[in-house]
């Protein structure tokens, strides 16, 4: 098995490993973000609300590179700025945290906008039900149009998944060894590029294949949940 | 902060971004017109037909484009029967790779954008063409794909958005298009923050450029559909 590949496959599911790691953190920043961005456009007062909305307009609005490119680069210089006034020592950004901040506060954006659709989508009677009920607003939003719009934001959800494992691949422009960068590496040594980037794209197809399975779990366990429908 | 050295380096901004749009526009004439026939393929009952393309829309939407670039840019060279072919003359151009690259991933993006339109043509327009006597190339070509066409403006439009935004891609395999000009700048001077949010500047310029044409395009010819 080892000998598959001229002995570099650990090689390449090693940075596999790295690649579904920095997909699933950015995840969790995006959705945190993308919670914030929704709460803030949909309940929040003027000032947040247009903090919200520039955010997803400005972000969905430059390409993802740029945008990470301005945090690698950017961040070094802003955290040694701030480390000079503290007396600290040069620190290096690692390029998995700027990858994963990148990826996520991009996301972020995408996944707002999906929140927010799909709270809007949450029928105005089980609210209304939720306040006569005597719940406060955090009540009503944690154990009503929270798992309610699960459901909605689902496949929106999903989509954003797919879109965020591919752009995972741009983390190895700022050097990061995930599987594109790992694929490089052993293509130029064995003068066998082909074969290397056609094995990663294959993994990606993995990726998505394995993210459809889990997909289909989600969908069953929240129709099943008794939503009415 | 110093954007005067963005102001001294106006003149390779815009050469980059020059070239940013060429590649936009060239791939995207050459995606759009790939994706008819494709998508009449994909919408069609024969599975010979529409099997062959699904997989390849499945595959170009389910890779990263950088993969996709990276496998015709350095990929293909592995081969000496290329390499010693007359096609080695277009394969050994960064330019021409982002270009085939690009053109045939947004092809299959368009093709699954119009094979969803073409599926949801009501059946009442079909059926007067039939009763009319159309031949079935007859009702694509003045009934289904008239229809379709208009229906796909609106994802149409976020399709083009995303290729601006892929057409990055080409600064990585060594072209300068604005993101490379960017680049450029920010290794010469240092100045990360300079260079690519005026980069990022430009290209929230082209989106909004984009999404103005298109809410025209749409009122112009989905007008139709309002209510």
């Amino acid at each position: 098995m080892t000998e598959l590949f001229g002995g570099y496959l650990p090689l390449i599911l090693k940075g596999m490993i790295l690649t579904v790691e920095v997909a699933l953190l950015s995840l969790f920043f995006a959705v945190i973000l993308g919670m914030l961005a929704a709460s803030a456009r949909l309940y929040g007062g003027p000032i947040s609300k247009i903090i919200a909305g520039t955010y997803t307009t400005v972000i969905r609005g430059i390409p993802d590179l740029v945008l990470m490119m301005l945090i690698f680069f950017g961040g070094q210089i802003l955290v040694n700025n701030i480390g000079d006034k503290f007396g600290w020592d040069y620190i290096d950004i690692d390029p998995f945290i700027a990858g994963t901040i990148t990826i996520g506060f991009i996301f972020g954006a995408y996944m707002g906008e999906t929140f927010r659709g799909a709270i809007m989508a949450v029928s105005k009677g089980q609210i209304e039900a939720g306040h006569a009920y005597g719940m406060t607003g955090l009540q009503v939003f944690l154990h009503i149009t929270f798992p309610a719009m699960i459901r909605h934001a689902l496949p929106g959800f999903f989509n954003n998944w797919l879109v965020l494992v591919k752009t995972t691949a741009l983390v190895s422009v700022i050097g990061l060894e995930d599987m594109v960068f790992n694929a490089k590496i052993a293509g130029d040594t064995l003068r066998q590029p082909f074969t290397f980037y056609v094995l990663v794209g294959i993994l990606f197809l993995l990726i998505t294949a394995v993210s459809d399975l889990g997909m289909k779990w989600l969908e069953r366990r929240y129709n099943k949940a008794g939503m009415g429908h | 902060m110093d954007f005067s050295i963005i102001f001294d380096n106006l003149p390779l901004l815009f050469k980059g971004l020059g070239l940013t749009l060429q590649l936009l526009a060239i791939s995207l004439v050459i995606g759009f017109v790939l994706a008819i026939p494709l998508a009449i393929m994909a919408a069609s009952k024969n599975a010979w037909i529409r099997i062959p393309v699904k997989v390849f829309v499945y595959i170009f939407r389910g890779t990263p484009l950088l993969i996709q670039m990276f496998i015709i840019y350095y990929g293909l060279a592995q081969f000496d029967w290329l390499r010693e072919s007359v096609l080695w003359i277009v394969f050994k151009e960064a330019y021409w790779c982002a270009i085939i690259a690009f053109a045939l991933n947004t092809a299959a993006y368009t093709t699954e954008i119009f094979r969803g339109a073409i599926e949801q043509t009501p059946k009442g327009e079909i059926e007067a063409a039939q009763a009319c006597g159309m031949s079935r190339w007859d009702q694509y070509r003045h009934i289904i794909l008239p229809s379709a066409l208009r229906r796909s403006i609106p994802m149409y439009g976020n399709e083009v958005i995303f290729m601006l935004h892929a057409t990055v891609l080409a600064g990585v395999i060594t072209l300068v298009d604005l993101f490379g000009a960017a680049k450029i700048i920010n290794s010469r001077y240092y100045a990360p923050f300079e260079s690519f949010i005026s980069a990022g500047i430009f290209y929230l310029a082209l989106t909004f450029m984009i999404v103005f044409i298109f809410k025209l395009a749409e009122g112009h010819f989905l007008k139709h559909l309002k209510r």
